[in-house]
C-alpha cells in the first residue's frame, strides 16, 4: 500500500481541516493533497530517481515527502548538519536524484554530480503552480518510499530502505484512521532525517492530527510554539525536554493545554521525568522504543503504564517506568542468547522483532533472517509482565570477566546522586578482566570524592559493576537527536593524551 | 482475481474502494455489494445490481477480514455496498486504540 493512499484517504474525507502548521499559516488537508500531486508532476519531468531533502522542517518536508511518492521517487531526507564533506559525500550516494534545498544550504552542496538541485522555494512554487495543477499522474510502481542514513554512531551511515508496505503497514496497524479529537495538534521537532520525523507526518495525518512545525529545536521556540498553536500532542527526544522543563520554570508557566507526550530515541532519566509529571500532571506520558529498521515504534509504555508504576509499592511494577513498555500486538518480539535460544523473562539478551512493519533492509543489503526476524543489535529483557527493558545497544555491553554488565543500569544509579548531572559509562580494554567498567561524569557544584561515588554505587549495585576508573568533564558529547556518542568517549578514554 | 498486499479493487455496484493490507492464503473471490471486485484501473461490468445481503456499507479507513481466508483489507473509499469473500460477509477489525507515540 502506497503511503500517499493514506493522505488522499484523510483529505478526500475532510478536505476543509487544516493539517499543517507553520509560520506561514496553516494549510488545509485538500490543499496539501493538490500541492502533493502538483509536485509529483513536476517531480516526474525532472533528471534523477531519489528525492533528496536537505533542510529545516516545515510544512514542505510532508508535501515532498508524498511527492516523491506519487511521482515513484524514494524520499530521503538528508542531515543538514554534518560538515560539509560529509553532506555532500552522501549526496553523491543518492544520485542520480533531484534535492530540494534550503537556500541558504546550496552553496554548501552545489556540484555534486548526478544531484539536480532545486531551492526549497523553487519546489514550494511548483507545488502552487496551476500548471502542475490538475495533472493526470501515472500510478507508481515504486516500493520504497524511503531511504534514511542511519546516524552512523558505529561508522559511516547507513542507508536504511524503508518500503511503503513497511510504513504503511505501522500506521494502518496502530493508528485508529481520523480518531483524533477536533482540535488536536501535534509538535513536531524531530529533524526531518530522523525516523521519528517521518512517523510522524503518517501517524499525524492518518489519526486526523494537525502538524505543527518547528523549523529547528531550541526549548525557548519549542514552548512559545505549544503555546501559540494550542499543542496537544508533542515527541521529544531525551534531552530535550530537560531544557523545555528549564523553559518553563524560568518562566513559572506550564502548558496546560498538552495532553500527551512521547519520548524516545535513547534513555530517559527517570528524574526528567519525574520532574515533568510534578510540573504536568494531566499530561499523558508515552515511552517508546523503536528503530529505523522498525519504521519507528516496536514497543509503548502508555499513559496507564506510567501511573500504575509510580503509585505501585511494588518495586517490579514502580521498575516498569524505566522500560519502554510492551511490544505492539501487531509483531512479535523475542530476546535471545548469541546461540539463537529463546530466553525466558529476567534474562538479559538480544532483542529480536519480526512483523510487516519491520524493513530490516539497508540498500543492496537485506539483513532480516529467512524467517523474517530482525536483530535489533539491542540488548534487553522482559519482565514477568512482558515488559521490555533495553539495556542498549549490544556494543555497549561490558563484558568484565565474563560477566555481561549494563552500562545503563550504572549510569541510573550515579545519576540519582544529587551531585551528578550526566553520566557515561562505557567499557575499556583491561588485561586482567578483558574489559574494565569506566565512568565519565559531568558534576553539579563541588566535586564528589572518588571514593563517595564508588561507595555509592556498591551500596546499591554490586562491586563487580563499580567503576574502575573516573573521569570528570564539563560535558558529554551527544548527537543532535539526543544520542550518547560512547564511541567518542571510547577513543578519548583510550588514546593516550601525548597522542 | 490476484489479491496482492498493497493492490486496490473497486466495486463494481457502488462507490466502495479498497485497499489489500494482507492477502487471502489460497484464491478467493474478493466481492463488494454481492459481486466481485474489479481492479481499480480496469472498467467495472455494466448493469450489476447492489445486492440487499451486502448492503450494509463499506466505511473509509475501516479494517475488514475473514479468519477461513486469512485476508484483510482496508476501505480506501466508502460506498453502500459491504464486503465479503465467496459469499460469506467480512468482518469489521475492532482497533486496538495506542497511544500517539511519534
Amino acid at each position: 500500500m502506497q503511503i500517499s493512499l493514506l493522505l488522499e484517504m484523510v483529505a478526500e474525507s475532510f478536505p476543509d481541516r487544516p493539517m499543517l502548521s507553520g509560520p506561514q499559516g496553516a494549510i488545509e488537508g485538500g490543499e496539501v493533497l493538490a500541492r502533493a500531486r502538483a509536485g509529483a508532476a513536476w517531480l516526474a519531468k525532472q533528471p534523477g530517481e531519489t528525492l533528496v531533502f536537505c533542510g529545516l522542517n516545515g510544512p514542505t518536508l510532508p508535501i515532498a515527502l508524498f511527492a516523491g511518492a506519487m511521482a515513484g521517487m524514494p524520499f530521503a531526507p538528508v542531515n543538514y548538519r554534518l560538515a560539509d564533506a560529509d553532506l555532500r559525500k552522501l549526496l553523491a550516494r543518492t544520485a542520480p536524484s533531484v534535492a530540494i534545498v534550503d537556500a541558504d544550504m546550496l552553496s554548501r552542496v552545489e556540484g555534486v554530480e548526478g544531484v539536480t538541485f532545486v531551492a526549497r522555494e523553487a519546489f514550494d512554487a511548483a507545488c502552487v503552480d496551476p500548471a502542475n495543477r490538475d495533472v493526470d499522474l501515472a500510478p507508481s510502481e515504486q516500493d520504497i518510499a524511503v531511504l534514511l542514513f542511519t546516524s552512523g554512531t558505529t561508522g559511516e551511515p547507513k542507508a536504511a530502505v524503508l518500503r511503503h508496505g513497511n510504513l504503511s503497514s505501522y500506521v494502518v496497524s496502530t493508528v485508529e484512521f481520523l480518531g483524533a479529537e477536533e482540535g488536536e495538534a501535534a509538535l513536531i521537532s524531530v529533524p526531518p532525517y530522523h525516523i521519528a520525523g517521518i512517523s510522524a507526518i503518517l501517524t499525524g495525518i492518518y489519526g486526523g492530527r494537525r502538524l505543527v512545525y518547528l523549523a529547528a529545536f531550541t526549548p525557548d521556540a519549542w514552548v512559545d510554539t505549544a503555546l501559540a498553536e494550542h499543542v496537544t500532542h508533542a515527541m521529544v527526544v531525551p534531552t530535550m525536554l530537560g531544557r523545555i522543563l528549564d523553559v518553563l520554570d524560568k518562566r513559572a508557566i506550564t502548558l496546560p493545554e498538552l495532553r500527551a507526550l512521547s519520548y524516545g530515541g535513547g534513555r530517559m532519566p527517570l528524574p526528567v521525568i519525574e520532574r515533568s509529571l510534578g510540573l504536568m500532571p494531566q499530561v499523558d506520558y508515552v515511552n517508546a522504543y523503536g528503530l529505523t529498521e522498525t519504521s519507528s515504534t516496536v514497543a509503548v509504555l502508555g499513559p496507564d503504564d506510567h501511573r500504575e508504576a509510580i503509585a505501585s509499592q511494588d518495586p517490579a511494577v514502580r521498575a516498569r517506568l524505566g522500560s519502554v513498555g510492551r511490544p505492539l500486538p501487531s509483531l512479535e518480539l523475542e530476546i535471545r542468547c548469541p546461540d539463537g535460544k529463546v530466553l525466558p523473562a529476567g534474562q538479559s539478551g538480544e532483542i529480536h522483532v519480526r512483523g510487516e512493519q519491520v524493513a530490516g533492509e539497508y540498500l543492496h543489503k537485506k539483513v532480516l533472517a529467512d524467517d523474517g526476524w530482525f536483530a535489533t543489535n539491542d540488548a534487553g529483557y522482559l519482565d514477568e509482565g512482558g515488559y521490555l527493558f533495553v539495556e542498549g545497544r549490544l556494543d555497549d555491553v561490558i563484558v568484565r570477566g565474563g560477566e555481561n554488565i549494563s552500562p545503563g543500569e550504572i549510569e541510573d544509579v550515579l545519576r540519582e546522586h544529587p551531585r551528578v548531572r550526566d553520566v557515561a559509562v562505557l567499557g575499556l580494554p583491561d588485561d586482567q578482566w578483558g574489559e574494565r567498567v569506566a565512568a565519565v561524569l559531568v558534576c553539579d557544584g563541588e566535586q564528589p570524592s572518588v571514593a563517595e561515588l564508588a561507595d555509592w554505587v556498591k551500596a546499591r549495585l554490586r562491586s563487580t559493576k563499580t567503576p574502575e576508573s573516573w573521569d570528570f568533564r564539563s560535558e558529554l558529547p551527544y548527537n543532535d537527536t539526543g544520542k550518547l556518542l560512547r564511541r567518542v568517549l571510547k577513543t578519548e578514554l583510550t588514546t593516550p593524551a601525548a597522542a | 482475481m490476484e489479491l496482492k498486499p498493497g493492490s486496490r479493487w473497486k466495486s463494481a455496484v457502488c462507490t466502495t474502494e479498497v485497499v489489500i493490507v494482507r492477502p487471502p492464503k489460497t484464491p478467493v473471490s474478493l466481492e463488494c455489494g454481492g459481486h466481485p471486485m474489479v481492479a481499480l484501473a480496469d472498467a467495472a461490468p455494466e448493469g450489476l445490481e447492489l445486492s440487499p445481503d451486502f448492503s450494509a456499507g463499506t466505511s473509509v479507513g475501516k479494517r475488514y477480514f475473514d479468519e477461513a481466508a486469512s485476508i484483510e483489507v482496508l476501505g480506501s473509499k466508502a460506498g453502500k455496498g459491504s464486503l465479503g469473500v465467496d459469499g460469506r460477509p467480512l468482518n469489521l477489525k475492532e482497533a486496538k486504540a495506542l497511544p500517539a507515540s511519534d
